[in-house]
């Protein structure tokens, strides 16, 4: 009976969460907006979140970008297909690497930040003392790093994509030699605007808000001690993580299944 | 004497355990009434309670005639623009100067020009001797100096009722000192009415006007600072005097200790 009745809180707290993350939401969504206020905050924590997050996302970008060429020539060359390069870095990264692999590094980098930052807020009771400031803290906490993490993220997507095609090309063309012509050309002639590019950028949308939702609700809601943080910034990579890669699964399902 | 808060029949529980059975307040407007008792027994979710934070399991908590827990959230965020608090850690912004932190509840609820608000701020940290500090993050500041500037910061809308948590606690006795004297100095020169949580017995008879003491989830004395140490109570007297046993015991309820070891053997 003890298993029946653990698998009974579990669920219990399980649900109870997500009621107390879409409350959360709803309380920094829909809201009187404040544009004068929470601009500066916004842009402050863009800065935050994505500026400051530019490093690791073009450094991995540029070597991801790198490793596929090489991969991709050895496998390519052998069919005397090396031409097709370009198109194979570039669909790779539009479609799935360059949304997946950021999202991941976000998670990593800007979504443990948040979650800490948040948790410690609680901790030393600045989101209290904002309350009883009369200052709704899901307004003037959390609303602006939301809209942060969302504006911010497909950005860096963009970002990466183009960095690793750039990446592609150094190794394809400037040291394997494939010809310079055919790597833009069949690039240019094999991506679809609306089927690769958009798709791709709705696919960084969703995993931004996904991202940013659990970091700030797991800091929101995380014990107040630093144990409790501690958990709070491990749950947030470990569920944004899989949250991105199971929801990448059914977008890609939706958006190239074949019919 | 008008009450300026007032608790009738208070039972809040947490977890499953009751902190308050069935305990009435009252706070007078203009005095500085104490609330003091042993840790643990949940004296921090008092003021959380008055403040609003929290709802109790039922009884009532009036603000100016008006139950806090009715309120809706932008009454109670309207309300609470007249109460302030003085968190035990400070609770001051990290990410903000001293300056920024205490002109913050200036900029969010008032339309004054920045000029102004440089001289109110300035003159608040004056009244709390931290004008040089201005510029200082909150990092650079040592406790005594950040409980201060927490405490310029809950003067700065100059609200009519101001909760201190704990403001004593892990102050080095020149820090208590100037706590003390500047609560008890803000208080008259505002005409502010205070609610002081502690258990430092000797700094809060000096500065309070009446005394609550709870334990056990009730209030088991109250009155002016004279007839709380004349109180017959033995709880109360235990309390006052620091004894480490008494009616409040020593030991964390357990089994009987023969029971225990030789239970083991």
């Amino acid at each position: 009976m003890q298993w029946l009745a653990s698998i009974g809180r579990n669920t219990i707290d399980t649900v109870g969460a997500f009621g107390r993350a879409f409350l959360m939401l709803l309380g920094a969504v829909i809201a009187k907006p404040q544009l004068i206020k929470n601009t500066p905050l916004t842009i402050k924590q863009i800065y935050v979140v994505g500026v400051q997050s530019l490093l690791i996302i073009v450094v991995s970008g540029l070597f991801i970008g790198m490793v596929m060429a090489l991969q991709g020539y050895t496998i390519l060359v052998g069919y005397g297909a090396e031409g097709s390069l370009g198109p194979m870095v570039a669909l790779s990264l539009l479609r799935e690497l360059g949304p997946v692999v950021t999202a991941l590094l976000f998670a990593g980098r800007a979504g443990s930040a948040l979650t800490a930052e948040i948790g410690l807020m609680k901790a030393t009771e600045q989101l209290s003392s904002l309350e009883m400031m009369a200052v709704d803290p899901l307004r003037r906490i959390v609303a602006p790093r939301l809209w942060a993490g969302i504006i911010s993220m497909p950005m860096l997507a963009i970002i990466f994509s183009a960095v690793g095609i750039l990446g592609g090309h150094v190794v394809g063309v400037d040291w394997l030699g494939v010809d310079a012509g055919s790597y833009w050309s069949i690039m240019q002639s094999s991506v679809d605007w609306n089927e690769d590019v958009v798709n791709g950028i709705i696919k960084t949308f969703v995993f931004a808000f996904v991202i940013t939702w659990i970091a700030i609700f797991k800091g929101y809601d995380a014990i107040p001690t630093s144990e409790g943080i501690s958990k709070a910034t491990t749950e947030t990579v470990v569920f944004s993580s899989l949250a991105v890669l199971g929801l990448d699964f059914i977008l890609t399902a939706l958006m190239f299944g074949i019919e | 004497m008008e009450n300026l808060l007032e608790i009738d029949n208070l039972t809040f529980s947490r977890s499953g355990r009751i902190i308050y059975d069935d305990i009435s307040l009252r706070i007078v407007k203009g005095k500085t009434t104490a609330i003091m008792g042993p840790s643990g027994i949940g004296k921090t979710t008092m003021l959380r309670l008055m403040g609003g934070q929290l709802k109790p399991d039922s009884g009532d908590i009036r603000f100016r005639g008006e139950s806090i827990q009715s309120m809706k959230r932008n009454r109670l965020f309207t309300v609470r623009r007249q109460m302030s608090m003085l968190f035990q850690s400070g609770a001051l912004f990290t990410d903000m100067t001293v300056f920024d932190n205490i002109a913050f509840p200036l900029r969010e609820h008032t339309k004054l020009s920045e000029s102004v608000i440089k001289t109110l701020v300035l003159l608040k940290l004056q009244a709390v001797g931290l004008r040089g500090a201005a510029q200082l993050m909150p990092a650079e500041l040592s406790g005594g100096m950040a409980r201060r500037a927490a405490l310029a910061r809950a003067i700065a809308l100059d609200p009519e009722l101001i909760m201190y948590d704990e403001p004593f606690a892990g102050q080095d006795p020149i820090s208590m000192g100037v706590l003390v004297k500047l609560i008890k100095a803000l208080n008259d020169a505002l005409q502010l009415t205070s609610v002081v949580v502690t258990h430092d017995v000797t700094e809060v008879l000096t500065i309070a006007d009446y005394i609550y003491i709870l334990a056990e989830k009730k209030v088991i004395g109250s009155g002016t600072p004279e007839q709380i140490k004349q109180s017959d109570s033995p709880l109360v007297q235990q309390f006052l005097k620091g004894q480490a046993d008494g009616p409040v015991p020593f030991h964390y309820p357990s089994d009987d200790i023969e029971h225990t070891f030789l239970g083991a053997k």
